[in-house]
């Protein structure tokens, strides 16, 4: 059983590399081809257990929930930019910095490690740390109201922990 | 043609107007992690707008080479799992080091 995963992880790398091999290269002459596969195979057979994590579950299922938070996390993007474009050309610069802290439910690396940049990607809050027992993250936040969204609105925690199933 | 120059214009111009809009606060702000809130992240929109101009001028302009949209994706992916990246391990590099907030009411630093 755990021969067979190992080939599995080998094989799921191999055709990420190949594809990816096929995308910079755009040449389909057999010597571009089979360059590729040598090298897609040795890159394969060197770091299968990196690119895939064997032990989770539901992967696929995780994957897809994830790209229907990739939107809603881009339109909250802009709309925090044009939020701290205001705060950068207002002549008075309202601006009153703080750190925060709160804790969530997640505990899996991916979950924290989208939640901590999906944090840092929005414009007015920055993750300084995260304590991986407790979930516990610790924000640099420009000013009061992008520090509330996370602390009293809790939307964005909400959705990661949709996201990877973690309440 | 013409529509698609002009939307080509519009994504860069708010992809430049973010970048600018970056600098000036890197100069505004008044201590290191709230200039890093300008520099760090406005960018990361102004450069996603400026390569999706790229991308849909490459698209309709040469229609032989439909790879290159493809990499120029993957490059806007890369750098919006990059930016936030580094940024966070600049911070938690000073914060580590003790250097304190600026609170409001402070001098400039």
């Amino acid at each position: 059983m755990k021969r067979r995963r190992k080939w599995f992880e080998i094989l799921v790398t191999f055709c990420i590399m190949f594809l990816f091999w096929i995308l910079l290269s755009g040449l389909f002459d057999a010597f571009h081809l089979i360059a590729g596969v040598l090298c897609s195979v040795i890159v394969a057979l060197i770091s299968y257990d990196l690119l895939v994590k064997g032990k989770n579950e539901k992967m696929l299922l995780k994957c897809l929930r994830l790209l229907l938070y990739i939107p809603w996390e881009l339109w909250q993007i802009v709309l925090a930019n044009i939020d701290v474009a205001y705060r950068v050309l207002h002549p008075k610069m309202p601006i009153d910095p703080r750190v925060i802290e709160f804790e969530t439910s997640l505990r899996s690396d991916f979950a924290l490690v989208t939640l901590a940049n999906s944090i840092t990607l929005t414009p007015g809050t920055i993750t300084i740390y995260v304590e991986h027992e407790e979930g516990k993250f610790w924000v640099h936040a420009l000013a009061k109201e992008p520090g509330d969204a996370l602390l009293v609105d809790q939307t964005m925690q909400r959705k990661v922990a949709d996201v990877y199933m973690e309440w | 043609m013409v529509l698609i120059d002009g939307m080509v214009i519009i994504l860069l111009a708010i992809g430049i107007f973010f970048m600018f809009v970056g600098a000036i606060g890197l100069l505004r702000f008044p201590d290191f992690y709230t200039r890093l809130h300008a520099t760090g992240k406005c960018d990361t929109l102004g450069e996603g707008l400026i390569i999706l101009g790229l991308i849909v001028y490459h698209f309709f302009h040469y229609l032989r080479t439909p790879l290159v949209p493809v990499k120029l994706l993957f490059l806007i992916l890369f750098i919006f799992i990059a930016n936030p990246t580094a940024t966070h391990a600049i911070v938690k590099a000073a914060y580590l080091t003790g250097l304190t907030p600026w609170r409001l009411g402070e001098e400039r630093r």
